[in-house]
């Protein structure tokens, strides 16, 4: 890929026009409309909530050590693996990828200056941080215990937990979302350098446009639905309540349409981090690039034609059931695809083991293990069996953790240099990713055995024969704890002490990769025209070898 | 196409090359937003469908409940104001200042008779008892599902109406702008957005009509 | 830049259109035409959308994009009807089982 104005790889001075010393002081961050910084704010915020729901989930772990019921009563229990999910799930899993690789790499990957509505940008992180306020007051208030799920008619009629403000958080959260995706949408499509044509785009790129697409169709349906929650509670209407002639199986429906999509929203854009990696990371042009773009779209679309799949048992009809648990073994298929192309991809490649690389390949082991537990759970018997059980949450923790948790922390180390014009220290993150790596293992693969032994899910006491292997998972869960506490101290260790870089540290192809590290704040001192595919390793093998 | 330079000051922004891009892009990012109102009138609209066909009855004499003469007055009036909103861009496009600051005022005071009309008709709904934990006596012998219409009527309309407020809200901004010679023949893009939106909201009531009023008449 | 400027006449036109529409929509709704009622009514409300859509909304006049965008939200809510629904009609009721009337 060729520019008009290209950065030697020489030149490890940052410019002092670079985004970070554009304006000190807080006004210049907290009114920024520069995409680089609203990424980092995000990284700031995002970083704060999954504290949060991991301390949660310190707490469900330590209640399971014991067969009782000791540490905590249930009904506090209740509140605690609520209170993990929902923190995870709408404040950490659904915004962390877009909000912060997304903002900060699509202008640069699409050689333009910012965003298409760079104020909207802003606004979606204030609507990200209130609907997260709003979670975290009601937690203080008591929290809710419904579930990450808020299933009616407990939400909405019977619970007397906080469940109106937290989901009011969830609603203003999801607004974030929908300006996210609004905001992704018209970048892509009208803010592409001369020459970049779709299928010369990065597939981060196109990983992100599928996921904004789910976020603008998606969302609004669970917007909806949380107002159906609130006026039923308010207004005792019955549209949920059985005892007002209301079916609680539509809650579902109207959850799942939008919950199941929303697994896609997290996923997709993790996804578009591991072609990036894994392309890097070889040296190579992503095999089958043509099919993995494509295969973002059609996860889009055929994600939302299988959400009765969580309701199997539901009392929805025995037909919907058989038609969505067929739908659900199609969409595995361009997951699948997806982890075969970066397989090829790998082979005859030149492959470097640094803490990206591990990541990737972790997550391309893990999310494997995830996607096919997801099959297994898809098969509408085999369901009936395991719904409910611990086999489904080891399933979701295995795409959630070990897919997108994975991409996260593999592209925060790939693009940190970028971020800041500092390196991480190899060394320690390269063991922080193997425990993370180890831990994650021992926490979640005793659960799948768990659940298909029989032991429910959000219990807080379990029959004695399962206590090993609840010894063993709350064990995984300490290292895994340990591995993640790691990048959060080198991480910010590395913003003062790491060894400075220049622009293109892992001579990666990519766009981003032609400005300094870090970037200036205009982006490009002219936009470039492209006239290359992506991921050009070997001319850029070729070029690297004329300099030299 | 002329490439217009970027000034602070000007109506191109810093982050677009051209005006054309910026009002693709604006028209582009009104009707993304668009898709996702429809997604969620559609939840309420799939609750309709769920409910209508679990209790027919209960939706045949809901409708009995409420006034055509008063529906059909609304959905006049709506009409009309997505007429004034149109003139107001075409106002806009022309370059007609007052034009389009006047459509919108139009546009404003018909959106408010709308408001009053809906305002007169809750209130009759209270007076019947007819608003599901608000003031609910229905008389004996009303068909059972009748409260889940009646929810529904009210979560649809509200929504509606509500959506109607912020357009207000909206409509005040962009006459002020218009007034101040904000927009041009070149860079309307402001008026056009708020007619998309404006277009929707009366879309929306386009099919909350006969589903609500008409259905089971006769 | 020049964009397309409709003739005023051509918003009157859809805007008599759209009255019109609106009078019979309400008057058929007094003549007892059994389940074609509903057919009537929703085809009325689906032709004044179009009419919004393609000539107030300009679609009419807009890149082929705005086309799939407005053409989507359609398809996406069809997918959210249909699916709902193939659960319901398809339901098999429970024998001897009666829903509690306490409403």
């Amino acid at each position: 890929m060729t520019t008009s104005a290209r950065s030697s790889y020489l030149d490890a001075e940052p410019r002092e026009d670079n985004y970070l010393a554009a304006g000190y002081g807080i006004k210049s961050w907290l009114l920024t409309v520069d995409h680089k910084r609203i990424a980092l704010l995000y990284l700031i915020s995002l970083t704060a909530f999954f504290t949060v729901g991991g301390l949660f989930a310190v707490l469900v772990r330590l209640e399971l050590l014991t067969p009782q019921g000791d540490l905590f009563q249930s009904e506090i229990y209740n509140r605690l693996f609520t209170m993990h999910g929902t923190f995870m799930v709408f404040f950490f899993l659904l915004p962390s990828v877009p909000a912060v690789f997304g903002n900060f790499l699509l202008p640069l990957m699409l050689g333009a200056r910012d965003v298409a509505f760079p104020k909207l940008n802003l606004l979606s992180w204030y609507l990200y941080v209130a609907g997260g306020l709003l979670s975290f007051v009601a937690m203080l208030a008591g929290g809710v215990d419904t579930g990450w799920t808020f299933y009616a008619p407990y939400s909405s009629t019977y619970a007397n937990s906080q469940v109106i403000v937290s989901a009011l958080g969830i609603f203003v959260a999801g607004f974030s979302s929908i300006l996210t995706g609004v905001n992704f949408i018209a970048t892509i499509h009208k803010m592409r350098a001369p020459g970049l044509t779709w299928f010369r785009l990065p597939l981060f790129v196109w990983a992100h446009y599928a996921t904004s697409l789910i976020m603008v169709l998606g969302t609004p349906v669970v917007a909806v639905t949380i107002v159906l929650v609130a006026i039923e509670r308010l207004f005792h209407v019955g549209v949920f309540d059985p005892a007002l002639g209301g079916d609680p199986v539509l809650f579902q429906h109207l959850f799942w349409f939008y919950s199941h999509p929303a697994v896609y929203i997290m996923i997709l854009p993790a996804m578009g981090i591991m072609s990036e990696l894994i392309a890097a990371f070889s040296r190579k042009r992503v095999f089958g690039y043509p099919v993995v773009a494509i295969s973002s779209l059609a996860i889009a679309v055929l994600g939302f034609l299988v959400w009765g799949h969580h309701m199997f048992v539901s009392g929805q009809s025995v037909f919907a059931g058989f038609v969505f648990s067929l739908l659900s073994m199609l969409v595995a298929v361009p997951s699948a695809i997806k982890v075969f192309n970066w397989t090829a991809t790998l082979y005859r490649g030149s492959l470097s083991f640094r803490t990206p690389m591990l990541y990737a390949l972790g997550f391309i082991g893990l999310f494997t293990i995830g996607g096919l537990t997801g099959v297994f759970l898809a098969s509408l018997a085999v369901d009936v069996h395991v719904h409910d059980t611990y086999f489904v949450v080891a399933h979701f923790h295995y795409v959630m953790v070990g897919g997108v948790v994975m991409a996260y922390m593999g592209g925060l180390h790939f693009w940190w240099p970028k971020f800041f014009g500092r390196m991480y220290p190899e060394n320690v993150a390269r063991t922080a990713a193997v425990l993370i790596f180890a831990g994650f293992n021992l926490t979640f693969f005793p659960q799948f055995l768990l659940g298909y032994l029989g032991m429910p899910r959000r219990y807080h006491a379990y029959p004695e024969e399962f206590q090993v292997l609840n010894v063993l998972s709350t064990a995984g869960a300490s290292v895994l704890g340990l591995g993640f506490l790691l990048p959060l101290c080198y991480l910010a260790w590395s913003l003062k002490y790491g060894r400075k870089v220049g622009p293109n540290p892992w001579h990666a192809a990519g766009l981003e990769w032609t400005t300094t590290s870090p970037p200036p704040k205009h982006n490009f001192d002219a936009i470039p025209t492209v006239e290359h595919g992506a991921y050009a390793y070997a001319e850029l093998d070729a070029e690297e070898v004329a300099h030299a | 196409m002329p490439e217009l330079a970027a000034t602070h000051h000007g109506p191109l922004a810093h982050h677009f090359e051209t005006l054309e891009q910026q009002k693709d892009t604006c028209t582009l990012g009104m009707w993304a937003f668009l898709v996702q109102e429809v997604m969620f009138f559609g939840g309420l609209f799939a609750c309709y469908i769920v409910y209508r066909f679990l209790y027919p009855a209960a939706f045949l004499e809901g409708a009995h409940h409420l006034s055509p003469a008063w529906g059909t007055f609304n959905t006049v009036v709506l009409i009309g104001s997505s007429l004034t909103m149109a003139l107001s861009v075409r106002a806009a496009q022309l370059g007609r200042r007052r034009g389009t600051a006047g459509f919108i005022l139009a546009t404003m005071a018909l959106a408010c008779v709308f408001l009053g009309v809906k305002w007169i008709e809750y209130g009759h709904k209270f007076e019947d008892g007819l608003i599901p934990g608000v003031a609910w006596h229905p008389e004996p012998g009303a068909a059972h599902g009748l409260r889940i219409y009646f929810g529904l009527y009210f979560t649809m309309t509200g929504m509606h109406a509500l959506h109607m407020v912020v357009g207000l809200v909206l409509m005040v901004f962009v006459a002020l702008r218009a007034l101040r010679g904000r927009y041009s023949p070149d860079n309307y893009i402001g008026v056009e957005v708020l007619g998309l939106y404006w277009h929707f909201v009366d879309l929306v009531w386009i099919f909350l009509f006969p589903l609500l009023y008409l259905l089971g008449r006769h | 830049m020049k964009s397309h400027v409709l003739p005023l006449r051509v918003y009157l036109q859809v805007f008599a259109a759209l009255m019109t529409l609106t009078a019979v929509t309400t008057g058929i709704a007094f003549v007892d035409l059994g389940a074609w009622n509903t057919v009537v009514a929703l085809t009325i409300a689906l032709v004044k959308v179009v009419v919004v859509v393609l000539w107030f909304m300009h679609v009419k006049y807009s890149p082929r994009l705005i086309w799939v965008a407005a053409l989507a939200s359609l398809y996406w809510l069809l997918i959210l009807f249909g699916f709902l629904m193939s659960d319901y009609v398809t339901r098999v009721p429970v024998e001897g089982w009666a829903p509690p009337i306490a409403w």
